[in-house]
């Protein structure tokens, strides 16, 4: 996917709403346009648009109230990271259960849902994760981590829902 | 070293995050520990099908297009005020982020569209029944297809050629049918597909000899039907049963 289809994606996944990604995305190129001298040639051209995207998501309205209605205690201290004790045959997930794996990522938190976005499907590293979301890379690590864990339990309760209250396949 | 100590960094491993030497420390972990290799596999899967959900919002081509209009027209305005070198290579970035978008979008529709060709192409060898009405003439399979899909196509006279008909069958593409068509030249099977091309949706294949997955591949348009001749025979036998069909128009 060429970078203008990123973009959209990731704002539709950030904002929940075609329209409003559309908006965000005019919005960024805009800012990217007139904000160029920012921008540190040699530095990540990919991190540095995502970062601009990003911060004009949080200061929108939708971004604004994701942040005062989401947990503020999503990271934690490290050592406390969420121990894996299920069995793993019960939670994995082919590629088929993409719908399932969609539906539970929407019910992420912002802060969960762009970490692992950023990861896995921009395939950015953690520095590059880190330059986006402007965090220590330590950070990005632990929030993975916590993302991780919290998909796979919105997965888990998904597929415990009784049949038909998921979507079809 | 205790699992628990290891599994901490399995993300970091998978993520391809973890330094040389500790990769190679946790793979040979991985090699002799169950439990550690099943969690492991949990995670991959868990990364692979979150990397097909994620990708699920395409912009529609109205959106892409107005985006594409309103970089160009800010460049144009700002350069005919004045000329600043960073701006120029802003927009430059940002044209060069938006060009390859038809491009690559042609090329990536370009290539699925030829794979899947090649799938079906080598489900027909593979298949036990690999036509439904086997017949060498033409006056048969023709008539054939009557009714079964929703076009009409004419068949070449092949009596002074090296190639035989061997059959044909009912294919589809994008859920519309089309026909599947089998040629012989000498020990090679072709298949010639014909589709009506909107069911190639926009895609566009560019009108030459093409290699898909190790086939070769010979397309054109004619009268709102696509024609795709593939097989392993040579790109020249390619051509000829591609002129021959042609000729039949």
């Amino acid at each position: 996917m060429p970078l203008f289809e990123r973009l959209y994606n990731f704002a539709c996944w950030l904002t929940q709403d075609r329209h409003e990604a559309e908006d965000l995305v005019q919005e960024t190129f805009a800012k990217a346009l007139k904000g160029f001298s920012s921008f540190q040639p040699g530095t990540n051209f990919r991190a540095w648009i995502y970062k601009i995207l990003r911060n004009t998501f949080l200061t929108s309205r939708t971004g604004l109230k994701a942040a005062g209605t989401e947990p503020l205690d999503l990271e934690g201290d490290e050592e406390n990271l969420p121990q894996v004790n299920e069995t793993p045959e019960s939670i994995l997930l082919q590629r088929s259960d993409w719908q399932l794996v969609q539906q539970a990522l929407e019910q992420l938190p912002v802060a969960h849902r762009e970490v692992l976005l950023l990861c896995e499907v921009e395939e950015m590293s953690y520095q590059e994760i880190a330059g986006t979301l402007a965090v220590p890379m330590g950070t990005v690590m632990s929030r993975l981590s916590r993302a991780r864990s919290a998909l796979r339990d919105a997965v888990r309760k998904l597929q415990q829902k009784p049949q038909g209250a998921a979507s079809g396949d | 070293m205790v699992c628990e100590n290891w599994t901490e960094k399995l993300d970091a491993y998978l993520d391809g995050e973890l330094p040389a030497a500790e990769a190679r420390a946790l793979d040979e972990h991985l090699r002799g520990c169950a439990s550690c290799a099943a969690e492991s596999l949990s995670r991959v899967q868990q990364k692979r099908a979150l990397q097909a959900a994620g990708q699920r919002f395409t912009p529609d081509p109205t959106f892409r297009a107005r985006i594409q209009q309103s970089v160009a027209a800010r460049q144009s305005v700002r350069w005919s005020r004045l000329w600043f070198p960073a701006l120029a290579t802003a927009a430059v970035l940002l044209i060069a982020a938006l060009f390859p978008i038809t491009l690559n979008r042609r090329s990536r529709g370009e290539q699925l569209l030829l794979s899947e060709l090649a799938d079906l192409h080598v489900a027909t060898l593979a298949s036990a029944n690999p036509v439904d009405v086997v017949s060498t003439d033409r006056h048969t399979v023709k008539p054939w297809f009557a009714g079964k899909i929703p076009f009409t196509f004419n068949l070449p006279e092949l009596q002074d050629s090296a190639f035989t008909l061997v059959g044909g069958k009912v294919s589809y593409l994008n859920q519309s049918p089309g026909a599947e068509l089998i040629f012989r030249v000498r020990q090679h099977q072709i298949s010639v597909f014909i589709f009506q091309e909107r069911a190639l949706g926009n895609i566009q294949v560019d009108d030459a000899v093409q290699s898909a997955l190790s086939f070769n591949v010979r397309n054109w348009s004619h009268n709102g039907l696509a024609y795709f001749v593939i097989g392993d025979a040579s790109p020249q036998d390619l051509d000829k049963l591609g002129e021959l069909i042609k000729a039949a128009g």
